[in-house]
């Protein structure tokens, strides 16, 4: 039987990264869960607010625990790591200071209370924890073999510690553990868990530009095929950003980013046309044609027929 | 009879009477903040507090029945960010709203808007919806817009809900909604002049005969 959970796919997951949205469905459904989307939601907040006086920033996420639980759930999923971020410590926030909890009621009076009963998890806590990767080593049909992997978690999923994903703060192994399930090969870099740059790509894309150099640059020389990031802004910055990154540093060539999801998906054998690779500026497909990983079948039968 | 202020006055009028009557009564001539008088233009936006309660209500003065205690004012006019463009030229993928209305992006989702909409739209979430990029949704939940600006004042992130909600629509219907066939057809037999005989039967067909023709008047089918 399929499990469903309530799933918050977050802005970006319906606009920039539809197909992290579209693959993690696919995925999800192919190991036995239904993403159900929450049929009322809104922004998560964007960034998590830290100003203590300003209770405003912290209406968005806990008005998306409120939904959660009109839509008979106690639990909600998501799959980018900036909405999990927020979410998860609005959530915490909410349930540790109870002034702030009553004057957030207070404010929604129209909603009704939210009581802190909702655990906010990322996608990838539901694969470590209920789904297991042994689970999802068993659907693999087209191991990603050969294929160098890196890891990268960036800041959101990982900090503060309260709402890590990864008991290891410092150096994580889920999405190690994750590519080795999926027959990959995870090359671990000590930039994996540094900063992209996060929305100051909005403002200064060359500072960006500058990080993309050194997190992509340094799993580059541990010959990294490809990048899995699991957070839409992480996958804009360093592969947006690899347009500027050659007047930087001529040696520089670039490597494909793609969520975690797309990695699932082509391992669980998806056609890899509906991975949304044509969405990407450094197009991962020629890599994994070279890893053997993607093979044109019909095209060639079709040719033989003629 | 009903006491309620207006203009820092305290007058007594027929409780039976909508907010705009009661105006009236008061000997009031509306040149702005009235129109339709049936609560389809949106121009009689009325905000009013009753004593003794501290939350601010919003209303259309058309429609709202005086309360005793009622403390009125009007905002005949919203000031509202507008942007031209030519629909023509637009298209309709998921920034367009943002490109034009960047602000959307500044919604804290306060839900104040959604509060203040005397027609019971869910403003909120049709601005989420503009702000990430579902036109269709925005323009499904904000179809029953009239335009009275009352969330426009009341947002704290200064969106012009109306107008992102009108922009949502025009590109829903522009590119996005299902096209009536029927529609073009009877357009083209329009222009070619299909109907023009019985139309000039009917402007000279007596009343008595018009009665009869709308009474064994027949319906089309709905067809797409
Ligand atoms: S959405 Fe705003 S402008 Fe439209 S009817 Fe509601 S309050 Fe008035
Ligand atoms: S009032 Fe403004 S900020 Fe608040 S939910 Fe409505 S659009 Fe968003
Ligand atoms: S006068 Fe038109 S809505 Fe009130």
């Amino acid at each position: 039987m399929t499990e469903k959970i309530a799933y918050y796919p977050g802005c970006t997951a319906k606009s920039y990264a539809k197909y992290m949205d579209s693959t993690a469905r696919i995925v999800m459904k192919e190991l036995g869960i239904e993403l159900v989307e929450l049929d009322r939601w809104n922004c998560c907040g964007t960034v998590y607010g830290l100003a203590d006086d300003n209770l405003y920033s912290q209406l968005a996420p806990i008005r998306n625990m409120i939904r959660t639980l009109e839509n008979g759930f106690d639990e909600v999923v998501t799959i980018c790591s900036m909405c999990y971020n927020t979410l998860a410590r609005a959530n915490d926030l909410f349930k540790s200071d109870k002034e702030k909890a009553d004057r957030l009621n207070a404010f929604m009076y129209k909603e009704p209370d939210y009581e802190g009963n909702v655990t906010v998890l990322h996608l990838l806590d539901l694969l470590v924890k209920r789904v297991k990767f042994q689970a999802v080593k068993e659907k693999v049909t087209n191991p990603l073999k050969g294929l160098k992997i890196a890891p990268y978690y960036g800041c959101t999923l990982l900090r503060p510690r309260e709402i890590s994903i990864d008991e290891n703060i410092e150096h994580p192994s889920i999405l190690s553990e994750l590519i080795f399930a999926l027959g990959g090969e995870p090359v671990e870099d000590p930039y994996m868990t540094e900063c992209c740059g996060s929305y100051l790509t909005v403002k200064d894309k060359h500072l960006v530009a500058d990080r993309t150099n050194k997190i992509v640059g340094s799993m580059q020389k541990r010959s990294a095929d490809i990048i899995m990031v699991s957070c839409p802004l992480c996958q804009f910055n360093l592969d947006r950003r690899q347009k500027e990154v050659k007047a930087l540093n001529p040696a520089f060539h670039k490597v494909p980013i793609v969520y975690f999801t797309q990695l699932m998906a082509l391992a669980m054998g998806v056609d890899y046309k509906k991975l949304g690779f044509q969405d990407h500026y450094v197009d991962p497909v020629p890599i994994l044609k070279k890893r053997g990983l993607i093979r044109e079948k019909k095209k060639v039968a079709a040719k033989i027929a003629k | 009879m009903a006491r309620i202020i207006v203009a820092n006055t305290e007058y007594k009028v027929p409780s039976n009477l909508t907010i705009m009557k009661a105006l009236e009564y008061l000997g009031w001539r509306l040149k702005r903040g009235v129109g339709c008088r049936g609560g389809f233009c949106g121009a009689c936006s009325t905000i009013y507090r009753m004593k003794g309660d501290h939350k601010l209500y919003t209303g259309l003065a058309c429609a709202t029945k005086v309360e005793d205690g009622m403390i009125i004012a009007q905002i005949p006019i919203s000031p509202a960010n507008k942007k031209s463009y030519n629909i023509d030229s637009l298209k309709a993928q998921p920034n367009t709203i943002l490109e034009l209305y960047p602000e959307v992006a500044r919604c804290i989702s306060c839900n104040t808007c959604t509060k203040a909409c005397p027609q019971d739209i869910q403003v909120m979430d049709y601005v989420q919806a503009a702000l990430r990029g579902d036109i269709a949704k925005a323009a499904e939940l904000s179809f029953d817009c009239i335009m009275c600006g009352l969330c426009a004042t009341r947002c704290p992130a200064e969106i012009t809900q109306f107008n992102v909600g009108i922009l949502a629509r025009r590109l829903y219907g522009k590119y996005i909604a299902p096209k009536y066939k029927q529609l073009e057809k009877r357009v083209k037999e329009i222009e070619q002049g299909k109907f023009e005989d019985e139309l000039s039967k009917l402007t000279k067909a007596s009343k008595q005969k018009l009665v009869e023709l709308y009474a064994a008047r027949v319906r089309e089918e709905v067809k797409r």
